[in-house]
């Protein structure tokens, strides 16, 4: 059992997760944001580690991502950084990034490597399942790390069964099919596949994530999940002066 | 051997659908359906009807008497410049408008490097009244500007690439963005044989019509349908998997990939990706591309559009890995003067992207009683101003 497994045992609603780039919007800011963040009260968090093709990724990310290239942020770098994590931040924490940089460092160094440093879970959206089970899992397994899979409003019922099978913490529920940094547009399709979703009586409990960026649109993704992600819209935050210091109200803000 | 993919989308250890799971519906909905919709005898009858009263085809296999004089062996061009917009690239986009249109999607969507995959889309589109969005780097855009106005004119959007390097590559993440947005409505129609399987599978398929006609045509000429030699420029790679399919079996041909030096494999501004690159992941499949250690894709540099791109298709990295085509690479400089010799001896004006392809006879050691087949994938009229600048006409 990780801090992942153990956060959703003991929490069923309202869980509040923040995504951010690691290296943005400086090369070592990384572990301040994550520090700030859960002293205000943010429940588990998203790590991004860069990558140059960013294809899931809106504009938002897509900056943050070259911007964090550019400062020289790599995945050895990010797990230098993260040395210091448990001593500093005890929520837990997932790396999130594309497939390529995990081959080029290895999927087994990279497994045992994100364990070792206190990581609880991985979130690669070009990994598709197949992929996965074939050649990933054991590594995921054996070190004890959730993988966290997508789910879309057009991912069938047989496939999310699937996914729910394959998951051990939580599924990540995209609001719509669309990138990151969009309007969540509650309309009354969107709550049918909530709704619909709910219905199926998961294993796994799901959290909403993209186009979560206020309190309304927070609130609203709480009333058919265990929770949201924030993502885009605490980018745009770390882009301005004195961001340290506006993260506490962010998160009040958003929460209400 | 078998050179082809397995069930799972994979060449040997490459190939695959590295996608996002928002893409996962419109890549499955293909996977399950393209077969059995080009294998159907209505689309069969109208895709092959539209190749020959539309496109030109069959397209000429012509022996080339002052090549072949020079580099003492058959020289064949196989004629791809000569069919309606300019390149091999109109085979892939008719196949796939009709296959869109059978999958009952209202709006086409596509990448361009050098515009010839956009002009043909947007030509394909036109001729069957969809609406055609096209994305293109905005380097690309500025380096081939009369593509641009051919597919504003032909009635498409034309919408430019701003991030990264702001060639194919980046017009490629555009264009998959936008699929990703556009899910249930949109077919996205790549232009080479890259991507998430089926589509290095299906446009392969699709221009595969270039090696089925050569080798009755060569059988015309030659009296055997074997050339020694079977020659093409590789960017991403679909006239050189178009020209190559339906020799993959016939071991005794000798497959040569060409690939873009730009301005020296070592030079740091280079296109050569199996050169330059290691196997990882780009644009949904697992393939070589050139990237750094940290994994992320690098920039590639040629003078040449159609070439500038980090990575080859799965297919391709898999010839290589089993040697089975010989990958090598040609500078800007060598295929410009390449360009300019096929024009003068010829009396054919060549795309730089076929110029580096031409090029390569240099290097080759041929005996008199060889027959080479090189395909001329596209003709130079989007490329003068470039040689003019180059050679100061």
């Amino acid at each position: 059992m990780n801090r992942l497994n153990q956060l959703f045992n003991t929490k069923k609603d309202n869980l509040l997760s923040i995504y951010y780039t690691a290296g943005y919007p400086t090369l070592n800011s990384t572990l301040d944001i994550a520090e700030a963040l859960e002293k205000s009260g943010v429940d588990f968090l998203e790590i991004g580690f860069p990558y140059s093709d960013p294809v899931a990724d809106g504009p938002t990310i897509q900056h943050s991502s070259e911007k964090a290239l550019e400062n020289g942020m790599t995945l050895h770098l990010l797990f230098e950084q993260l040395a210091d994590l448990r001593k500093r931040v005890t929520i837990p924490i997932l790396l999130m990034g594309y497939v390529n940089p995990i081959v080029q460092y290895g999927v087994e160094r990279f497994c045992k490597k994100a364990a070792e440093l206190g990581v609880d879970g991985i979130i690669v959206p070009d990994l598709p399942m197949y992929e996965y089970e074939k050649l990933y899992a054991k590594y995921f397994i054996d070190n004890n790390l959730s993988n966290i899979f997508l789910v879309t409003p057009q991912t069938s019922e047989e496939r999310i069964r699937k996914i729910d099978g394959l998951s051990n913490s939580f599924i990540y529920l995209l609001s719509s099919s669309s990138i990151t940094g969009g309007n969540l547009k509650v309309s009354v399709n969107i709550e049918d596949y909530y709704k619909r979703i709910k219905a199926m009586s998961l294993k796994n409990p799901a959290i909403i994530g993209f186009g979560i960026s206020d309190n309304k649109t927070f609130t609203k993704a709480c009333e058919y999940a265990s929770g949201a992600i924030v993502g885009s819209a605490f980018v745009k935050l770390l882009g301005g002066d004195g961001y340290l210091d506006k993260i506490p109200e962010f998160v009040n803000v958003i929460r209400g | 051997m078998n050179y082809g993919a397995n069930e799972q989308g994979y060449y040997g250890d490459f190939g695959g659908a590295y996608i996002p799971e928002m893409l996962y519906p419109n890549v499955e909905e293909l996977r399950q359906q393209y077969l059995s919709i080009i294998n159907d005898a209505d689309f069969k009858a109208e895709f092959d009807q539209l190749l020959k009263d539309y496109v030109g085809r069959p397209s000429p296999l012509y022996h080339a008497k002052r090549y072949s004089e020079k580099y003492g062996a058959n020289i064949f061009f196989k004629r791809e410049d000569l069919n309606h917009t300019g390149s091999h690239k109109i085979n892939n986009a008719i196949g796939q408008i009709l296959l869109a249109i059978r999958l009952g999607k209202k709006r086409i969507i596509a990448e361009t490097g050098a515009g010839q995959h956009g002009v043909a889309t947007a030509t394909v589109c036109a001729l069957k009244g969809i609406e055609c969005v096209v994305y293109m780097g905005e380097v690309d855009m500025a380096r081939q500007a009369p593509n641009v106005s051919r597919m504003k004119m032909l009635g498409a959007k034309v919408v430019p690439a701003t991030s990264g390097s702001k060639t194919l590559k980046d017009a490629t993440n555009e264009a998959l963005r936008d699929w990703i947005a556009n899910p249930v409505d949109t077919h996205y129609i790549i232009g080479s044989v890259v991507g998430p399987y089926p589509y290095p599978e299906m446009v392969a398929r699709f221009q595969s019509i270039i090696s089925l006609e050569a080798k009755k045509q060569l059988k015309e000429h030659t009296g055997k349908e074997l050339p020694e030699y079977v020659m093409a420029c590789v960017g991403g790679g679909s006239n050189a998997m178009g020209m190559f399919y339906h020799f993959l079996d016939d071991e005794s041909v000798k497959l040569v990939a060409v690939e873009a030096a730009g301005k020296g494999v070592d030079s740091g501004h280079s296109a050569a990706t199996t050169f330059l690159g290691r196997e990882g992941v780009l644009h949904g499949s697992r393939t070589i591309l050139m990237q750094t250690d940290d994994g992320q894709v690098v920039e590639p540099y040629s003078i040449s559009a159609g070439l500038d791109y980090p990575g080859i298709g799965p297919q391709h990295a898999h010839l290589y890995k089993m040697h089975r085509a010989e990958y090598v690479s040609i500078t800007d400089d060598e295929a410009l003067q390449a360009g300019l010799l096929c024009c003068q001896l010829e009396g054919i004006i060549p795309a730089i992207e076929t110029a580096h392809a031409l090029a390569y006879l240099e290097k080759m050691k041929f005996k008199p009683t060889d027959n080479v087949v090189i395909c001329i994938s596209g003709r130079g009229d989007k490329d003068l101003d470039t040689y003019i600048k180059y050679f100061g006409y």
